[in-house]
């Protein structure tokens, strides 16, 4: 169907059916890549009999093709051929040329086989406007282009749509939100020539503007808010996101938007917004999940790079020259992996870190600047400064204590026994009792598990605790998050206050710490070497004393991911607070004064100091204020960025693309079939986007300008947006959309004044009414003979219903929001162990009525309203969405509580602000959804509903009641329910017509 | 619809394919093509109708289900020995273990049926069908990560963005019924307290393909499909007098703009009321007789598990959904395998054998296709530490086991072998790929020919791959 497809396409918009001459771009190359590239194609390894048709050489050299002769073409001769072993394209193929084919490639070979190089890599040529018959109806350069091309087809244009119409197109178009009365009122009272010019230029002035315009971006960048893969836990990305609104907002020429993304970070002194840009490239997942191969992934991140930037750039699938040369475009693994070299050298890890902080897990990672946290940082750390000085100051005392507490270090070491446990309670870990020590396992998943162990201590005092670990058998690695002791005494449970110690202790205090702390979300591994214990150690602050050892002690671990297993068992110490230090200082002690370095003295000291009570309080301030800084740094928003290594990773090509396989190295350069990069470019990604914006590039402006295009028309004038390359659709209209490109570089990569000159053609001012003759002619509209018509996408849908009902937060920017969402979703599919979001948990008040583009994109489970209509999941670059219609659509646009909401609100705007009798009402809420006036049909349809629901509520009041129930925001109490909940109905009703749905 | 709007229609809703999707083109107005009509354009003549997928996340091990390995035994403890390790690259789970101990199961095999196969003893119900079944002992893929190996079990592809098997056949082979989506999704939770992997929406996404023809997951919520249910306050009548308020509406537009995507979306509305009907019918359970759910096990009763969902697809094949997929998580068992899979074993033994029971007895084996299996297999080594009594087990991608059974695959047979170590596989290897080009051919089509242009590229499920492995084939 699709090369059918494609055929109808062809023979529709070539000259085919003029019988006038054969354009190898337009008319042969289509037909050959389809059914012969793949194996006499571009790619040498997969070529057969020696036989490439894709040049004049090739397929002439050795009489494949001959010129001017049919019949002494072997080529031809194999596609009449009713051989099956003969018959090109051989049958296993599943290949077939139709006779319409057929007769084209005839003509082409009587007509001498004209090659022509590939329409996309040549030079754009600026044509002039062609001159028209019907010479009053162009009002910019675009039309005549058009124009001309449906005289040729003897099809008329559409007449302009009504100003209703194209003002809601439009609007909708450059805002994503609908016209309000007042603007709508406005425009049709300015009967100015320049009316509409001049209500465009008021729309790309607002700064919904960048909102609407980003959201394409974001899908071209595969922008989310989480990280992708199986673990897809949050990230923090959305600076860039705002980054990206901003520019368009401020009109970002295109080859500075272009610049700043690839390589922002490498301009001279660059800005914090020039950085901020460079995430572009940093938007692709990041794989967090435990055991993967960081190597596999590094691969795969810069591969996603090159994809991404080929096809948002250069229109190319990249994507297939990862393992092999291309087997249609003239690409080959060498491009893919020398383009590779510009994007691989980022100071970033392959496996992600799931400890770390969602904004601190994928370094390089740029933190914002926030007044109000800059202050309150100063203000601890100034804190922390004069406790440091307090502490100085009580340490520049002298101190007698010191010679005498040396003198007393009579002991070799701190005496510690064994507490046996008698009992363990597992939280999820396996566990078991062996010998008094608890036995723990492997927990490969990512919860928060923990065991509670029981001892009865039988002496005392205790002052200090440790938790000894030793694997049992192989290595492990136990991830300890939590610890705690609890005093159990019949029916009275107290935690003890516990300090880190820093003696025959593995970790250092400050690690230690946070373990102490309840909640602690943040794992620190510890890893256990067989045959070696690891400890850690716990002061108390009060001694449990010897009378009290009725008491019972509950200690738990609390860990997350382990490998291998672990014995764990604890000790404890009666030894005199002073005297809890570690075996080397007992040993330092001994040593006469006079032998020992200023370095042991510290020691010693040090160690001294540790023992104080006076210094107790002091530290433990210290630690918290310098944890509190600790913390405070972590809530500046941050967004990932690019960087550049000190010394560049090696790049190799791949063998068929496996991370393992390196073959040759190579080194940054771009493909070899393009304009080279002047020499003076830096070999770097700042070179490469300055070649990719330089004038003679062939690509750059052509697709963009292609999917400005698609963004209006909803098919590109190359309708595969995504493929400039000999597998994709050559252009309908080449001269168009040469003359556009050239127009963009001429006009400094001026993204709205490309917008303005579409929105303001007469090709996009006609009516979208499809005249029945020509709709079956040209179903796609791809001759233009009249204005676009489509389905708003998901996100549009829900901000006009928002806009609509008055409900929309029209604030920009900021952190994603979590606006309505099913029940049960995550619950069912997210990871039962993983540490990721494991619920939705929506948000109230005005986050859920900001418009859809700041709605929480987790990649595993996008919003699924959203996904009903169709929007990717972002996990790769799309540059294209598929429209379709579902029921699921219909079910969410009837059922969903955001548009019930949205409705009732509607409703009330219809009964406060539409008049007093219900015809005014109804009149008042059709118009302002669809910028029109109601038909006498339509009214009466209405009307007739409303009188319908309106005896229905009356009868059934409380269904009235539970129906304006739905969402959190309570109507007006003043309005009558049962009128408010007809209307209601009507509203839902209008947002859910055809008309509504769909830009006219 | 007219005949110029049908056309209009078909050229501008679909990238259609040759010849055969032409249900699904014409999906909107199902009812007034005949069934055989389907079947008409297809490559094949067709053994299935319906696939029934039964998905096993987390990847069983196939050493205590069905790859017995009675020499193993004796080499307790002892280290896999380097030459069958080979190269294959290990997960950063265990590539620090500096052994890598036999792990022998702990469970016995014994033969079943008249056919004598071979399996475990944690598969008692199962085992009673033996004789139906297809066991391929030789299943191989090339991810040894989660969610890239179920990506590639899913779609033919280890990196998302591609159609889903399910979506493949519902654009190859349309609906059969015209109030429920074509492709159903049911997830259910393990019983027990097992590590269970996550799993994305994608697993059943459209890819490229219109979304349409994404699966639909039902789940055991109020809304058994999302957005399902009216809200409160709207009354089944109201929505109906709704409906054709809108309708009246949108054909108004339609005669105004003549646009086939107005057509398309009135009968999208109306298949939506028809759901509303349809499925709270089909989740309704009550009418099920005890004897039901007491052939189903004890779970049965507790919506959402993988018992009820058993029930649920039972119920969903008599109705004619196309593609029925079931996804039961748990089975990741890197540490306490023998009492992890235990659990695991209690929540799907005995409700896929009286599926098997229940599909049997109604006639609908003859025309289902029914798989059962995981993403990849697991180690012959323990992963941490082994005992007499416990071991784990690591992801191994060289050899895995599934079953078919159903319409047209051989039965009672077992295809290919793994060496004394199930680690490597010594005959009839199949991939994944293989695995779908052999299932596509019993839907009756041709695996290599369902394609979808996308960026330039003839897509397929098979990707560039796919034999159709004749040996399980009746």
């Amino acid at each position: 169907m699709n090369r059918l497809l494609s055929l109808l396409g062809s023979l529709l918009l070539t000259n085919a059916l003029h019988a006038a001459e054969l354009s190898y771009n337009q008319d042969i190359r289509p037909i050959l890549s389809d059914n012969c590239f793949y194996c006499h194609g571009f790619d040498p390894k997969n070529r057969k009999a020696d036989l490439r048709l894709d040049t004049f050489e090739g397929a002439t050299a050795n009489g494949a093709i001959v010129p001017g002769h049919l019949s002494k073409s072997e080529a031809w001769n194999r596609i009449l051929s009713d051989d099956p072993e003969e018959v090109m394209p051989p049958p296993k193929s599943h290949k077939k040329l139709t006779s319409a084919q057929k007769d084209v490639l005839r003509r082409w070979i009587e007509g001498g086989a004209k090659y022509e190089p590939h329409w996309a890599f040549v030079p754009i040529r600026r044509a002039v406007p062609p001159s028209v018959s019907l010479a009053d109806w162009p009002m910019n350069p675009i039309d005549p282009f058009v124009l001309a091309r449906l005289e040729r087809e003897g099809i008329a244009p559409s007449p302009a749509a009504s100003k209703e119409t194209l003002l809601r197109r439009v609007t909708l178009d450059l805002t994503g939100l609908p016209p309000t009365l007042r603007e709508l009122d406005a425009f049709l009272s300015d009967s100015s020539p320049n009316a509409y010019e001049a209500a465009v230029d008021r729309l790309l002035a607002s700064p919904h503007y960048g909102e609407h315009m980003a959201l394409p971006w974001l899908d071209a960048a595969r922008y989310a808010d989480t990280n992708g893969y199986q673990v897809d836990r949050d990230r923090e990305m959305w600076p860039w996101r705002d980054w990206v609104i901003q520019a368009f907002n401020q009109n970002q020429p295109f080859d500075q938007f272009t610049i700043e993304q690839l390589a922002g970070d490498l301009l001279p002194n660059p800005t914090l917004s020039q950085r901020i840009a460079t995430g572009f490239n940093r938007n692709h997942m990041i794989n967090e999940e435990g055991g993967i191969i960081p190597e596999e992934f590094l691969a795969e991140y810069a591969a996603d790079r090159v994809e991404t930037t080929a096809a948002v750039w250069l229109g190319q699938t990249f994507n297939c020259c990862r393992c092999h040369d291309h087997k249609y475009d003239p690409f080959t693994q060498r491009d893919f992996y020398s383009l590779k070299a510009f994007f691989h050298n980022v100071p970033e890890q392959g496996a992600g870190n799931r400890a770390a902080k969602p904004n601190a897990s994928a370094p390089p990672v740029l933190k914002l600047p926030v007044p109000e946290l800059d202050s309150k940082k100063s203000t601890l750390e100034s804190d922390l400064a004069q406790l440091q000085a307090s502490r100085q100051q009580i340490l520049s005392q002298p101190s007698p204590g010191f010679s005498s507490w040396i003198q007393n270090l009579r002991s070799e070491t701190v005496p510690w026994e064994r507490l046996h446990f008698q009992t363990v309670e597992n939280h999820g870990l396996p566990t078991e009792l062996a010998e008094g020590a608890v036995k723990t396992g492997i927990q490969v998943g990512d919860d928060f598990w923990s065991f509670s162990a029981i001892t009865a201590p039988t002496h005392g005092p205790i002052t200090a605790i440790r938790l000894v670990g030793e694997p049992d058998g192989e290595d492990a690695t136990f991830r300890i998050h939590r610890f705690d002791v609890t005093a159990i005494h019949g029916e009275t449970q107290t935690p003890l206050k516990l300090r880190p110690a820093e003696f025959e202790t593995s970790l250092p205090i400050k690690v230690i710490q946070p373990l102490l702390k309840t909640g602690n979300r943040a794992p620190h591994p510890l890893r256990l070497k067989s045959g070696k214990r690891e400890s850690l150690v716990f002061r108390l602050d009060t001694p449990l004393e010897a009378k009290d050892l009725a008491t019972k002690l509950r200690i738990t671990v609390g860990t997350r991911a382990n490998t291998g297993w672990v014995r764990w068992h604890v000790e404890a110490t009666s030894q005199d607070p002073a005297q809890l230090v570690s075996t080397s200082i007992f040993t330092l002690a001994k040593k006469p004064e006079e032998n020992r370095t200023i370095h042991e003295q510290k020691l010693l000291k040090d160690a001294y100091e540790a023992t104080l009570p006076e210094l107790r309080g002091i530290d433990e301030k210290i630690l918290a204020t310098t944890q509190q800084i600790e913390e405070l740094d972590l809530q500046y928003p941050a967004s990932m960025v690019m960087e550049e290594m000190a010394s560049p990773r090696d790049t190799f090509i791949l063998v068929r693309g496996a991370y393992d396989k390196p073959g040759e190295k190579v080194f940054p350069a771009t493909p070899a079939i393009l304009p080279p990069m002047p020499a003076q470019f830096p070999k770097n990604r700042l070179g490469l986007a300055e070649w990719l914006v330089s004038p003679e590039h062939p690509l750059t402006a052509r697709v963009t300008v292609n999917r400005l295009w698609q963004q209006f028309f909803g098919s590109g004038l190359v309708k595969t947006s995504e493929d400039f390359g000999a597998q994709g659709e050559a252009p309908s209209h080449p001269e168009l959309l040469d003359w556009l490109a050239s127009e963009f570089i001429r006009t400094g990569w001026d993204v709205k004044q490309m917008v303005r000159l579409i929105v303001t053609s007469a090709t996009y001012r006609q009516t979208s009414h499809i005249p029945t003759a020509i709709g079956s002619k040209d179903p796609e509209n791809r001759l233009l003979a009249r204005g676009p018509r489509f389905r708003l996408t998901a996100e549009t849908l829900r901000d006009q219903a928002l806009a609509l009902s008055g409900l929309l937060v029209p604030r920009i920017g900021g952190p994603p929001v979590r606006p309505y969402h099913p029940e049960g979703i995550y619950e069912t599919l997210a990871p039962t162990s993983a540490d990721t979001v494991k619920r939705y948990i929506q948000d109230h008040g005005e986050a859920l009525y900001r418009r859809t583009l700041y709605t929480y994109w987790k990649r595993s489970i996008p919003h699924p309203a959203m996904l009903a209509f169709g929007t990717p999941f972002r996990e790769t670059c799309t540059l294209q969405r598929p429209r379709s219609n579902t029921p699921l659509q219909a079910l969410n646009l009837m059922n969903d509580v955001t548009y019930l909401e949205a409705s009732r609100f509607l409703a009330q705007r219809m009964m406060t602000e539409g008049g007093s009798t219900v015809d005014e009402r109804l009149k008042y809420g059709f118009r302002m959804v669809l910028s029109r006036h109601p038909s006498p049909t339509q009214l009466a349809i209405l009307r007739a509903a409303f009188d319908r629901n309106l005896a229905s509520y009356k009868r059934d009041p409380a269904g009235a009641s539970a129906l304006l129930a739905n969402g959190d925001r309570p109507s007006d109490p003043t309005l009558d329910r049962q009128d408010l909940a007809a209307l209601t109905t009507l509203a839902s009703t209008l947002l859910c017509m055809d008309e509504t749905l769909s830009k006219n | 619809m007219n005949r110029v709007d049908r056309k209009t229609f078909l050229i501008r809703a679909t990238h259609g394919l040759g010849g055969i999707a032409l249900a699904t083109l014409l999906q909107p107005h199902a009812r007034a093509v005949p069934p055989s009509r389907e079947t008409r354009g297809l490559h094949f003549p067709p053994k299935a109708k319906r696939i029934l997928w039964l998905t096993q996340s987390g990847a069983p091990s196939q050493l205590d289900l069905f790859d017995p390995k009675p020499a193993l035994s004796p080499l307790f403890n002892q280290d896999l020995p380097p030459s069958v390790r080979g190269e294959q690259r290990l997960t950063g789970m265990t590539a620090g273990q500096k052994r890598f101990p036999i792990a022998p199961s702990l469970f016995r095999f014994s033969p079943h049926g008249q056919c004598g196969m071979s399996l475990s003893e944690l598969l008692p119900h199962t085992a009673k069908w033996a004789d139906e079944l297809c066991l391929i002992r030789s299943m191989h893929t090339e991810a040894i990560n989660h969610d890239p190996a179920m990506t590639l079990l899913q779609t033919g592809h280890q990196i998302g963005g591609r159609p889903s098997f399910g979506a493949w056949v519902s654009y190859g082979l349309g609906s059969e019924n015209d109030n429920l989506p074509t492709f159903v999704a049911l997830v259910s939770t393990p019983s027990g307290n097992v590590n269970s992997q996550p799993l994305h929406e994608r697993m059943w996404g459209a890819g490229f393909l219109p979304a349409r023809h994404q699966g639909v997951r039902f789940t055991p919520t109020k809304d058994p499909v999302l957005y399902l249910n009216n809200p409160p306050g709207i009354s089944r009548t109201l929505r109906r007098h709704q409906l054709d308020d809108l309708a009246k509406l949108n054909a108004l537009t339609l005669s105004e703009y003549h646009d086939p995507e107005t057509r398309n979306r009135i009968d999208q509305f109306e298949m939506a009321f028809r759901m509303q009907a349809a499925v709270p019918e089909l989740a309704d359970l009550s009418n099920e007789p005890a004897r039901t759910f007491d052939a189903y096990g004890p779970e049965s009763r507790k919506p959402g598990t993988y018992a009820a969902n058993c029930l649920m697809a039972r119920r969903l094949a008599e109705r004619g959904v196309r593609f029925i997929q079931l996804y039961h998580r748990g089975w990741d068992q890197h540490g306490n395998l023998p009492r992890d899979i235990r659990s695991q074993c209690y929540d799907t033994d005995q409700p896929t054998a009286a599926l098997l029971a229940e599909l049997k007895e109604r006639g609908l084996l003859e025309d289902t296709l029914v798989i059962w299996g995981g993403e990849f297999g697991r180690t012959t080594y323990s992963q941490g530490t082994l005992t007499q009594d416990n071991y784990g087990r690591d992801h191994h991608p060289r050899c895995f086991s599934i079953w078919m059974a159903g319409a047209g695959i051989q039965k009672g047979h077992v295809h290919g072998e793994t060496d004394d170590f199930s680690y490597n596989i010594v005959r009839d290897p199949v991939h994944i790929h293989d695995l779908n080009a052999t299932a596509l051919h019993l839907l009756g089509i041709e695996h290599t020919r369902l394609t979808h242009r996308f960026q330039g590229r003839d897509y397929r499920l098979t990707d560039v791959h796919g034999e159709i492995v004749k040996g399980v084939l009746a």
